[in-house]
Formats: C-alpha cells, structure tokens, sequence
C-alpha cells in the first residue's frame, strides 16, 4: 500500500497548463527523485500536492494513506482547513535557499518551537526544549546557543540544517524537499544529504526529492521520475534508469555530465599570457565598535597568489563560496586594486583608465548569470558591439555590422534562427543562448585570454554541455587562454589544463589536473573530489 | 555541432517580437483604458491651451477694413485706422468700433471666447462679478475679467509651470542622484549631508522673502522651486545607481574599457528610469498645485497673470459669487485627476511583477 498515489495531476495557470497529467506514488520509506531542468514542473507539481501553488487549477488526485489505518484522502480535494492540519505534521517541506526561507526576525529556536507548539500541543517552555533536541539531532554543534540566533548568525549549512530541524519536529510521514542542496557548497552537499539520509532511516519517512543534479539522485534515491516540459516521460528504480534509460530525454540528461575536448600539449615555447606572484587582494571592511568609526579594516580575500596561463591552456580556479576565487577574477580583469605582480603579456594593470585600455583588449570575461550580465535595455548589436566602439571607434557602421554578426556566428548565433537578431533584446533569448552573447561581447575585441566566472552555474545540464563544448572549440580555433573560476569539479575536469584549489583565501594545492584531481595531496581537495563523483 | 542552439530550451524566442522593454511597457500601458484616455484628453486641453490667443482674445483674428486687410492680433492699430477718434490703441469690444468694423462691407474674424485673460470689459451690461451669460460663458471675477479665458490662460501658464518644474527637478534629481550612486563612498556621504542641510532649509519662508526682496515673476518662481524640487527624486535614482552598478554587465562594461561617463550613460541610465517615469504625473500634479498654492496665498505670479490659485482666492473672497470657485474647482480637479490616472497606468506598466500576456 503506497503513502501517496498521485493520478493524472495536472496544474494549469489561467489557460497554460504546466503540469500535464502526471502520474507517480511513494511507498513509505521510500526516497522518489524527481528530477527536470529548470521549467519542467517539477517544483509546481510537489508544491501542488500540499496546495501550495497560489493561482494555480489544480485537477486530477492525491490519495494520501491515513495514519493508523485512517482512510486514505485526496489531497487535492481537501479542503484549506484540514490541508493545514497535514501540512507540516503529515507532509513537511524543505526549500531550496535557507536563508529566504526562515524569517529573518525570529530567532531558529523560535521557528522551530513554533511549529511545535502548533502541531503537536506543547507548552512554550516544553516547545523550547524540543526545539533545542531537534537542532542537536540535525547535528548542530551547541544546539543551546545556537537555538537563539538569528538565521543570518548561522553560516549556510547551520541554516539548512534548522530547516531539516523544523520540517522533522512534527514527525512527518513524507518529506518534500526541493533542491535541499543546491545552495550549499559541495562539500556540505554530502553532509546535508548524509544527514538526511540517517533522519530518513530512523523514522522510516517517505521522501519526494526534487532535484536536477543527477550525482545526487544516483547516490540517494531509491526510485527515479524524470520530468520533461510538465510530462513524466520516464519512472523507475535508480539503477534501472541509470543502466538502461528508455526515453530519450532521460538518456539526454545522464549523457550530460560535461566531455573533455580539448587540445592536451599546446606549444609551450609563447610567453605566458597571464602571469602572477605574490599577488594579493584585500577588501577594506568596517570594523566594530567605536574604532569602525575612524578607521577601516582589511579583509585579505586572496593572499599570496601565485600562477602563468600559456597559450591556448585553461587554469581551473576551484574552491566555495567565500574562497576568493571570483575577487581573484576580478583582480586579473584589472577591476579591484591589488598588490604584487600580475603580468599581462608584459604589462600591467595601472590606476588609469587610458593606460589600461590596451590591456582591457586582451583581457575578456563572461559572467555567470546570463540574466544579470546582459543590460535589458539594449540591443545584440549594441551590446556585441560596445567592444568595438571602445577599442576601434573609427570603424563606420556598416563594418562595425559585420563584425557583430561574425562574432555571433563563432559562437552559434545566426539571424537564419533568429530573424532581426541585430535588432533583438536579452529578454527574447534562453539563458544558454545570453551566455553565447556573452561570449560574443568578450570575443569582438580579440582577446587572447578570457576570464570565465562560472560560466555555466546558473544553466541547465544540457545546456551547460552545450556552452563548456562551444568553449571548448574557440579555444581551439583561436588559441585561447581561459581562467575558469567554479566551484564545479566536473567542469574543471572536463576543461582545465591546470587546477589551483584554493580555500579562504589561500591556494591549498596546484598543477596538472590529472595530478590534482586524481591524486590530490589535501583532504580539502580529496572531500572536493569526492563530493562530486 | 557545437553551434546548435538548444532545442528543448524552455524559453523559445516568439517569431517577431523585438521590441524593446520601453515598447512593451508603452504597450501595457496603452491597455489600460483609463489612463490611456487621459492622457488623450490630456494631450488635447494642452494642445488646446497652447493656442489660448486662437480661442480667446480681445482682438480680432483678422480685420476686412475698406479693402484692406489687418492684423491685430499680432500688431498694435490706433484707433484712427478703424475711423476712431484716438491715437491709443483700438478696444475692439468698444461698440462704436465694432459697428464700424461691420459696416460698409467691412468683417472681422474674432476668437469664439471674445476677450483676453486681463481684457476689463468697459462696456459690461452687469455688474462685477457678473454670473454666467451669453456675454461671458461662465461669467467675470471681481474686477470683470472673463473667467472662461482667465481659466483657459491660467491652466496653460500651470501646465507649462508644471512641466518646466518636472523636467528641472527631473534633470536636477537625475544628476545628482546618478553622481551619488555611480561614485558613492565619500561623494555619496558627502552630497547625502548636503540635501540633508539643503532640505531642512524653510521652503515657505524663502519664498515669502524673495518674494519680498525680487520683483516677483515666472521664472523667479521656478528656479526657487526648482532649488528645493530635486531631491525627492535624486534619492531613487541614487538607490538605483547603486543597485546597477554592481551588476554583472556594469562590470562587463568596465572589463571592455567602457569609460564612467559612457556606462553612466548607455548602461546604467536606461536601467534606472523606472522611478523617474513612474513618478512623472505624481511630480506634475504636485508642480501644479504647488503654484496654485503659492498663487493662493498671494506669493506666486504677479499680478495681473492669470493664474488659478489667485482665481481660488478671489472665489473664498466672494463666496456668493459661485461661479468663481466651482469653474476653477473643476479645471484643477480635473487635471489632477487625469494626470493621477495617468500616474497609475504609468506604474502599472513599469511593474516588473506584472507578466505580458
């Protein structure tokens, strides 16, 4: 008998529907991923259950199994009042970013004791106590203290943990988490789903994981439900999907683990492109107190920094949040003072504008996210072609034109798929597709190295496929050195030529990937590695 | 292969739709009915208004006299000219004129509201303030001017006031709140200390004293305005420098070499228009009924121009005379009220939140 029988579940906002008959059920005990890129309706269709999607028809049924032999009811027939009564106490939830979903003004004890004071009866005092016993039990050291912090005093992982904490207190039967994971850095992944996992185990809760990173559902679930443009298109166990996919989407998604292609032992006789020692970047920061009032602290974001970029080769700069990678970005674009030596192909960055100008030419970037990097209000053409009226402001229009629509073709943009492409704005083009415009605005001016600041975190996997093989090819084409900054070991593998790990600040271990990645002399570098595969 | 676009991507480009968000806010805004239809009838009183002299004026548009063609609105005639007995200029509502300009085959063109905004009417059948008649539409004030050209010239001189503070305090609040937010650190620290000295400054009590110490007119009245009229906006502009100019294609712009001034200018600017757009309507009706106001209390235009805040007050000094007060009730209602529809349609349409359908 199953905990949960979804049947032909559709959801629909105003005349759009988004969830297109879906059909799937959890056993207790059992751990159901369900897994889509960004847009397949698998967020709509948990929330959906608990009645949770606001202006949104929902049809079709939810037969959730009653407690203690009680009568199985329909979720979706019920009404708001004894929804309440299961949300939270028979269904928790627990959402993807930890510190939007606590309120920030009540301490995590609060939050905690609140939801057990509603649901199960206690007492303020007695409520407190659990709390503080839930805390301990997600593994948070010094639950006592840390029960009356705020959420913004606890550091990420603490966060996701009170959530665990306050979703567990009402002793659920079935859990829904969407993308618990996804926010935190790798290393913490493991502890999180670990942790997790034992709570799954000793309460023999049901779990409905929604997710889209592959690794994790290999290592976690017990049964899979691969979603695709709000239709189920494939269930089955992990190993099954895993071994033999059937749908050719499911297939799609496991072949999209990132390849290596790129050439392996460029010339190495050129003079480095990029060249740094004892390169160090601090921010200044406001100290505490009385003293905050006349003079500024200094926050050493990268110390000591030491590495060359040849030719055509790729530095994977690796490490989490907080490592300093992307200041070290910054750094080699010339955006944020620094101290110690930073070559680029024999000159260097100055506090004037004019003198960097020749440098800014070599030197290129893409961003991260696609949505924040390309100004809304501008056109392709003009965004492409900004480069171009800085570094050659004689060129008439009719070649600056030209230019554009070459630079958009090497990176797989042409008005045979877009008509009036020029002419377009960001908001009409996919995130992939803003991140070949990216591409193309750092690529008109000709550089010779491109700093990419994790250049596919925010994309689907299929498309981040896409994105790391169009790098992979104008690296090739044109000799292209690149800096690549992630936190993403499968990118650096797939990509870097050589590795630094760096941690606070610090680089922990550099060299060949080969050597980093598969022999790593630090722990740090080991939990990395392991936390990826 | 590498160049294929993805086919599965969840968000495909509709076949002909680039228009810029400028255009689509444009587009939404003209769906909303309300707003759409005041700004129409916005447009046409101000249109309308702008050609006041055409509709309402003390001399003729054009004048047939034995055989000769005259100008008077455009240039002075003494009275001679027309066979009056004087060398002053001609007062073409005086009967003895008119009747010479209607005989002998003689005609004249006038404007369909027969008299200016100061035009006193020396040959008034009523005495003043007269109530609505077929001479005067919607009756005089107290020293017999026509109320309907004195509402019409006084709704152009507030629209054209309101607008010139708009466009002032916009220029003003844009500059400086863009400075602020680009730079921020100690300029920012520094100019925030400014406005805050400059806005605790007693607006009124300035007013009342360069009122005193200037001739009073249109321009003085602006500038004064205009100094205390900025920093309202300059305060939003500066929080959305701030926010755009941490991002990424700020700093993508930097990374090419962009200079300040440039991605001040093409990046940030375009970005940051929301607030300035949004508030426009709010600023012009505040603008408006910050000179009838001052016009009210006898601190605004000299006299002598028509202005609706000095209508107000001549309508509480005769409040019998309602003729007065509720014509001039009205126009300022009116425009208010359509420049606050306006205002809503605006910000509905630059909402991020709100989706095409």
């Amino acid at each position: 008998m199953n905990l949960i029988d979804v049947h032909d579940l559709r959801v629909s906002f105003g005349d759009k529907e988004v969830v297109h008959g879906v059909d799937f059920s959890v056993a207790p005990g059992e751990k159901l991923a369900l897994v889509g890129e960004s847009g397949s309706g698998k967020t709509v269709t948990a929330l959906s259950l608990l009645g949770l999607v606001p202006n949104a028809k929902v049809s079709g049924s939810a037969m959730f199994a009653g407690a203690g032999g009680e009568q199985a009811r329909d979720l979706l027939a019920l009404p708001e009042r004894e929804l309440l009564a299961i949300r939270g106490r028979d269904i928790a939830m627990i959402f993807q970013e930890p510190m939007t979903a606590l309120n920030p003004l009540y301490t995590v004890g609060d939050q905690v004791a609140e939801v057990l004071q509603l649901k199960e009866g206690l007492t303020a005092r007695e409520a407190w106590g659990a709390a503080v016993e839930a805390l301990r039990a997600t593994g948070i050291p010094d639950p006592e203290r840390r029960a009356s912090a705020f959420p913004h005093q606890l550091s990420g992982g603490q966060r996701q943990r009170a959530m665990i904490a306050m979703a567990l207190s009402g002793r659920p039967r079935l859990l829904l988490a969407d993308e618990p994971t996804t926010a935190l850095d790798v290393t913490l992944r493991t502890q999180i789903l670990d942790l997790l996992g034992e709570i799954q185990q000793h309460n023999g809760m049901a779990m409905l994981l929604i997710t889209h990173d592959l690794n994790l559902v290999r290592k976690f679930a017990d049964r899979v439900a691969v979603m695709e443009n709000g239709y189920l298109v494939e269930q089955g166990t992990v190993e099954a999907i895993f071994s033999n996919p059937q749908h050719a989407y499911t297939r799609k998604l496991i072949d999209s683990r990132p390849e290596r292609d790129v050439v392996e032992e460029p010339a190495a006789t050129e003079p480095p492109v990029m060249q740094a020692s004892g390169l160090q970047v601090s921010y200044p920061v406001n100290l505490p107190g009385f003293a905050g009032w006349f003079k500024k602290g200094e926050f050493v974001a990268v110390k000591e920094a030491g590495f060359s970029i040849a030719p055509g080769r790729t530095l994977g700069v690796v490490g989490e949040s907080g490592s300093g990678k992307s200041t070290l970005a910054l750094a080699a674009l010339g955006l944020i003072p620094h101290r110690g030596e930073l070559d680029v192909v024999g000159s260097r960055w100055g506090p004037d504008a004019a003198g960097n100008r020749a440098i800014r030419r070599v030197v290129q970037v893409v961003f991260q996210d696609p949505f924040s990097s390309l100004s809304p209000r501008m056109t392709v053409e003009e965004i492409v072609g900004e480069g171009l009226l800085v570094h050659e402001p004689e060129l008439p229009l009719q070649a600056r034109r030209e230019r554009v629509v070459q630079a958009l073709r090497d990176v797989g943009l042409h008005e045979g798929q877009f008509p009036g492409l020029l002419q377009r704005y960001p908001h009409e083009f996919s995130g992939g597709q803003r991140q070949r415009l990216s591409i193309a605005r750092a690529l008109i001016v000709g550089p010779k190295l491109l700093v990419l600041d994790e250049p596919t975190s925010a994309l689907d996997v299929t498309i981040q496929k896409q994105v790391l093989k169009l790098l992979q090819r104008l690296q090739r084409e044109k000799n292209l050195s690149y800096l690549l900054i992630t936190h993403d070991v499968d990118v650096i593998r797939a990509m870097a030529h050589d590795v630094m790990v760096m941690k606070d600040g610090d680089i922990l271990e550099a060299g060949p990937v080969a050597q980093v990645l598969d022999a790593p002399r630090e722990d740090y570098t080991r939990t990395l590695v392991a936390a990826a595969s | 292969m590498s160049g294929s676009i993805p086919a599965s991507s969840s968000i495909e480009p509709v076949a002909a739709a680039h228009v810029s968000p400028g255009r689509r806010a444009w587009r939404r805004f003209r769906r909303n009915k309300l707003g759409f239809r005041s700004l129409v009838v916005f447009s046409v009183l101000v249109v309308l208004s702008l050609f006041s002299e055409v509709l309402s004026n003390d001399r003729p548009l054009l004048v047939h006299f034995n055989g000769e063609f005259y100008f008077p609105m455009v240039r002075d005639y003494p009275e001679k000219v027309f066979g009056g007995d004087f060398e002053t200029a001609t007062d073409y509502l005086d009967p003895y004129i008119r009747e010479k300009l209607t005989r002998n085959g003689n005609w004249s063109i006038f404007a369909p509201n027969p008299y200016g905004p100061n035009t006193l009417n020396y040959f008034a059948t009523q005495p003043n303030p007269a109530p609505p008649s077929a001479d005067n539409l919607l009756g005089t004030d107290e020293r017999g001017r026509d109320l309907l050209a004195q509402l019409l010239y006084g709704f152009r001189l507030n629209v054209l006031f309101g607008m010139a503070l708009t466009v002032i305090g916009i220029v003003m609040g844009v500059l400086a709140g863009a400075i602020q937010g680009f730079f921020g650190g100690r300029t920012d620290l520094a100019f925030q200390r400014l406005i805050e000295i400059w806005s605790s400054m007693p607006e009124l009590y300035l007013l009342i004293i360069f009122s005193a110490v200037f001739a009073p007119s249109v321009s003085l009245l602006i500038v004064l305005l205009s100094l205390f009229g900025w920093m309202g906006l300059s305060d939003y502009v500066r929080a959305e420098f701030f926010r755009n100019r941490q991002m990424d294609y700020v700093r993508a712009a930097r990374a090419l070499g962009v200079g300040n001034g440039r991605i001040m200018w093409r990046h940030i600017l375009p970005n940051s228009m929301t607030p300035v757009v949004t508030f426009l309507p709010f600023r012009m009706s505040a603008a408006i009924l910050a000179l009838t106001s001052l016009d009210f209390l006898g601190l605004g235009v000299p006299p002598g121009t028509p202005s609706l805040g000095e209508l107000l007050s001549q309508g509480k000094n005769n409040i019998d005379a309602w003729w007065i007060s509720i014509s001039t009730f009205a126009v300022l209602v009116i425009t208010l009220l359509l420049l606050t529809f306006m205002g809503d349609a605006l910000r509905d349409a630059l909402d991020p939140r709100k989706v095409d359908q």
